[in-house]
């Protein structure tokens, strides 16, 4: 199996969420944001960073990328997709995702482990977690506040959408302390922590993160 | 003449930026400033003449690309630059 991770001009996590891919036992292929060929990979990953410096707004050039139009398609057909911060940023402005992301409450930086609940274990990217598991991930973000209209909110929560939620103190002002929505078929996932940086103790604050990467390599199998 | 797309945030979003900034003018002693937001201001100059079908297409780029509807209200209209309404006097400091 072989998971694409796109490298934007300003990607930072790239490196880092294609090690997570190797880590959960798939290949991991570089994609690149001018090309619009996908490789013939399997599921797809946007990382962390700030795409085109994050100017206009986070995510908002990036969505046009000519390799956004082939995610764009390959999303709509079913391939599971994962935006992490940056990432979760373009997949909301690409409209793969709800809402947006606004800049924190709290007008600064927020870098911390942050614990999360995993509330929804039926997605392609979280089927190996347990239902209310409580789990610690890197959050590392200036522009992670959560916001969509409230009938969006209601929608999101009947539905079953929210993957994961901030446990404790909500760090950013997101809307029902939102971490992580998933997209009507659970196979798009986007989320502001980054669980590429918790799958080595050694480099992160646990392990708690590889399950995003373990996860897809059964959906993809099953589907 | 340029095309200006204004942009901002809309009023039930929370904006920090304005925030802020309105906290460094109380600091400052701007008390008479009761709040602030912050948004964009695009000046868009134009290859040729400008007409109906020209400020359609536009307005579609400022709902495309320039505005995210979710989160910002906007508006195109034709005006002058900035630069324009500053006219071109030395500034004081004669900078």
């Amino acid at each position: 199996m072989r998971v694409g991770v796109v490298t934007f001009p300003g990607s930072l996590d790239d490196q880092d969420a294609a090690r997570a891919v190797r880590y959960a036992g798939a290949d991991a292929a570089t994609l690149w944001h001018g090309d619009d060929d996908l490789a013939g990979v399997d599921a797809i990953v946007l990382p962390g960073g700030f795409s085109y410096g994050d100017y206009l707004r986070c995510g908002a050039i990036a969505r046009f990328a000519p390799v956004m139009r082939s995610v764009v398609d390959a999303a709509h057909a079913g391939m599971p997709v994962l935006g992490i911060c940056n990432g979760f940023q373009i997949l909301c402005e690409a409209h793969l995702l709800p809402g947006a992301l606004i800049r924190n409450d709290v007008q600064t930086f927020v870098c911390r482990d942050q614990s999360l609940t995993v509330e929804n274990v039926t997605t392609a990217w979280t089927s190996d977690y347990q239902e209310g598991q409580r789990i610690v991930v890197p959050l590392k973000s200036g522009e992670g506040g959560y916001v969509a209209p409230q009938a969006t909110l209601d929608a999101l929560e009947d539905e079953g959408r929210v993957v994961v939620r901030y446990a404790g103190s909500n760090p950013n002002g997101s809307l029902r302390d939102i971490a992580g929505i998933t997209s009507e078929n659970g196979r798009i996932v986007g989320l502001m922590p980054h669980p590429e940086h918790a799958i080595d103790a050694l480099t992160g604050p646990g392990t708690d993160g590889l399950g995003f990467f373990s996860s897809v390599l059964a959906s993809v199998v099953s589907a | 003449m340029s095309v200006v797309v204004e942009v901002m945030p809309k009023p039930e979003i929370l904006d920090p930026q304005g925030q802020a900034v309105l906290n460094a003018l109380h600091r400052l002693g701007f008390s008479e400033v009761a709040g602030v937001r912050q948004g964009k201001r695009f000046e868009l100059e134009l290859t040729g003449e400008l007409d109906e079908a020209v400020l359609a297409r536009l307005e579609e780029a400022a709902s495309t690309l320039l505005a995210n509807p979710v989160i910002e209200e906007h508006t195109v209209h034709v005006g002058s630059t900035v630069h324009d309404e500053a006219g071109d006097e030395p500034s004081p400091a004669g900078v």
